[in-house]
């Protein structure tokens, strides 16, 4: 099995990387990632990343409805407010809002099948599979809850970050190329924020969790917008000097070019 | 041709923002405006985040309108003595319009107050401009010699004590309304993040009666020390100027601010102040389509930290 593994994909050196989940019963899930480093340059207009990896059975305890895989992919965490507009003396203002506090910025849930006949609506639920099984807490007033995966703002939350692609859920984007054997394709996409993402991947058998595993990738900047990006942080008061002087500067020779007389 | 910035972390087409620097700088350099008001609402289209742009916005200010000062100041349209007296006024209008910014920002009612007065502003100032434009391309077309100082134009302003002599401008006005002005200039500078230039030189034409040639200098002069310093601040305290995007822009927004001011110097005067009347009347009514208009999506999301 793993000799038909090197073969088939190319990145072999990711192999070495592959994290082991503990067994749970008789399978153990294997999953790795094309690339563990995404790296931002000038030309940056997102990236899709290859999840692979197989099931490995005593090939007694093989379910006979076969296995299904769902794969929960979370971008770093941010706060954000949602507003909503409301007419009021005849214009829009907004006026309600909600603050949904580290909330994943990205959320990628990736399945063999619609989640629906992977489980039942409880383990879904359990397992947080789902975007709407997926915790989103709200801060109402000195509490912070989730609420009804139904509530207005947060399905506004969701539908506006699906708009964007930062949201997005495709029940079947794993597919299984053996029994075994499986692959699943990750879109994140520029507007996407540097840092940590997690890659959760669940191995379901007759409708419950048997197994499952764990990687990650890092999405970061380098060369000159890695310079940029630090010294901005780093160094800001200096980077305010430098870049009012590069204004300044910029202004003094675009005079001198364009002088006439 | 795609180009990643760092600071507002995503990729946006290079000729796109060059245009855009273009146009805006063009604009800029004909009015002696900075542009922000343009420049900021064209940003958050392309889908910069509002900080990033208001932020980057002052670096490309800065530099438009040091290259429009330039210009000015080889023609000596630039009374230094008056934009000094008007920035010693800026700095206290810009600290308590901070001070104002952080409350309202407390209170969670920024976004409407912005909004409010980005659409008050604009449509009166340019209401007030149109019009005042109108009437005089309408007596110069009669004939009758254009008035820019008004027998009665001798307003209470000119009663105020601590009277200076502004030799470039040839006035004679108290320091009073001057540092008045600049407050109000820092004020609003820093409660809805534009330069204020094209609410400047109506303000020193119509009160101070500034001629207009050594106006749009001038107020180039103030636009270009405030931005600067608003540069240096914002990167200091918020890490949100953004260098890549803020050089396209620039040097997009100088070109365009060169052929700009030439354009401005060969029009006549009255007929700029129809123009620039115009076009911020059309913004600010733009604002207020914004406003009354329902939106498509009645909901909006904002990433905490980012300002509005």
């Amino acid at each position: 099995m793993r000799r038909t593994i090197r073969a088939r994909i190319p990145v072999v050196c990711a192999m070495a990387s592959l994290l082991f989940a503990l067994p749970a019963g008789a399978e153990r899930l294997v999953s790795s990632l094309s690339s563990h480093i995404v790296k931002i340059t000038s030309n940056f207009t997102g990236v899709e990343l290859t999840l692979f990896g197989t099931v490995e059975n005593d090939q007694a305890t093989a379910p006979h409805n076969g296995y299904d895989i769902v794969a929960t992919v979370t971008g770093p965490r941010e706060s954000a407010v949602t507003r909503r507009k409301e007419r009021s003396l005849s214009i829009w203002i907004n006026a309600e809002s909600r603050t949904f506090v580290d909330a994943p910025s990205y959320l990628e849930v990736l399945a063999t099948r619609p989640f629906a006949s992977i489980a039942d609506a409880e383990t879904l639920h359990r397992e947080q599979i789902g975007i709407a099984n997926i915790s989103l807490p709200q801060q109402i007033g000195p509490d912070i809850a989730d609420v009804i995966p139904n509530d207005q703002f947060r399905q506004a939350f969701v539908r506006i970050k699906h708009e964007r692609q930062l949201y997005g859920e495709i029940t079947n984007g794993v597919t299984f190329l053996t029994p075994t054997f499986y692959r699943a394709s990750i879109f994140v996409p520029a507007e996407a924020l540097v840092g940590n993402y997690d890659v959760d991947v669940k191995l379901f058998a007759d409708g419950a969790v048997i197994a499952r595993t764990s990687s990650a990738f890092e999405i970061v900047t380098v060369g000159v917008e890695r310079f940029i990006a630090n010294a901005a942080v780093d160094h800001g008061l200096a980077y305010g000097v430098a870049t009012a002087m590069m204004a300044v500067m910029t202004g003094w020779f675009a005079s001198i070019v364009f002088r006439r007389d | 041709m795609e180009i990643y910035l760092p600071i507002a972390d995503l990729p946006v087409n290079v000729f796109l923002l060059l245009g855009m620097g273009l146009a805006v700088g063009f604009l800029s350099g004909m009015f002696g405006i900075g542009g922000g008001f343009l420049m900021t609402p064209l940003l958050i289209f392309v889908g910069i985040s509002p900080a990033v742009a208001v932020a980057t916005v002052s670096t490309h200010i800065a530099a438009s309108s040091f290259t429009g000062a330039v210009a000015y100041w080889r023609r000596r349209a630039i009374d230094v003595a008056l934009a000094l007296m008007l920035l010693a006024g800026g700095i206290m209008g810009t600290i308590s319009g901070v001070l104002l910014f952080t409350a309202l920002r407390r209170l969670g009612q920024l976004d409407i107050v912005i909004g409010l007065s980005y659409l008050l502003l604009l449509v009166s100032v340019g209401a007030m401009m149109v019009a005042e434009g109108l009437r005089a391309m309408l007596r110069a077309r009669q004939g009758k010699p254009v008035e820019l100082r008004r027998p009665g134009s001798h307003t209470w302003i000119h009663g105020l004590p601590l009277k200076i002599r502004f030799k470039q401008s040839r006035i004679y006005v108290s320091a009073i309304p001057v540092g008045a002005i600049g407050f109000i200039m820092g004020f609003i500078g820093a409660i809805m993040g534009i330069g204020g230039g094209f609410l400047l030189v109506p303000m020193l034409i119509y009160f101070l009666r500034v001629p207009t040639n050594v106006v749009i200098g001038t107020s180039m002069v103030l636009t270009l020390i405030t931005m600067a310093s608003a540069t240096i601040l914002h990167a200091a305290t918020n890490h949100l100027v953004d260098a890549v995007l803020a050089l396209v822009l620039m040097v997009g927004g100088v070109t365009g601010a060169q052929f700009g001011a030439r354009a401005g110097q060969k029009m006549r005067s009255e007929r700029l102040r129809l123009l620039l009347g115009i076009l911020v009347l059309a913004v600010g009514l733009r604002f207020a389509f914004d406003l009354i208009v329902a939106p498509d999506d009645l909901y909006t999301i904002r990433t905490i930290g980012d300002s509005p």
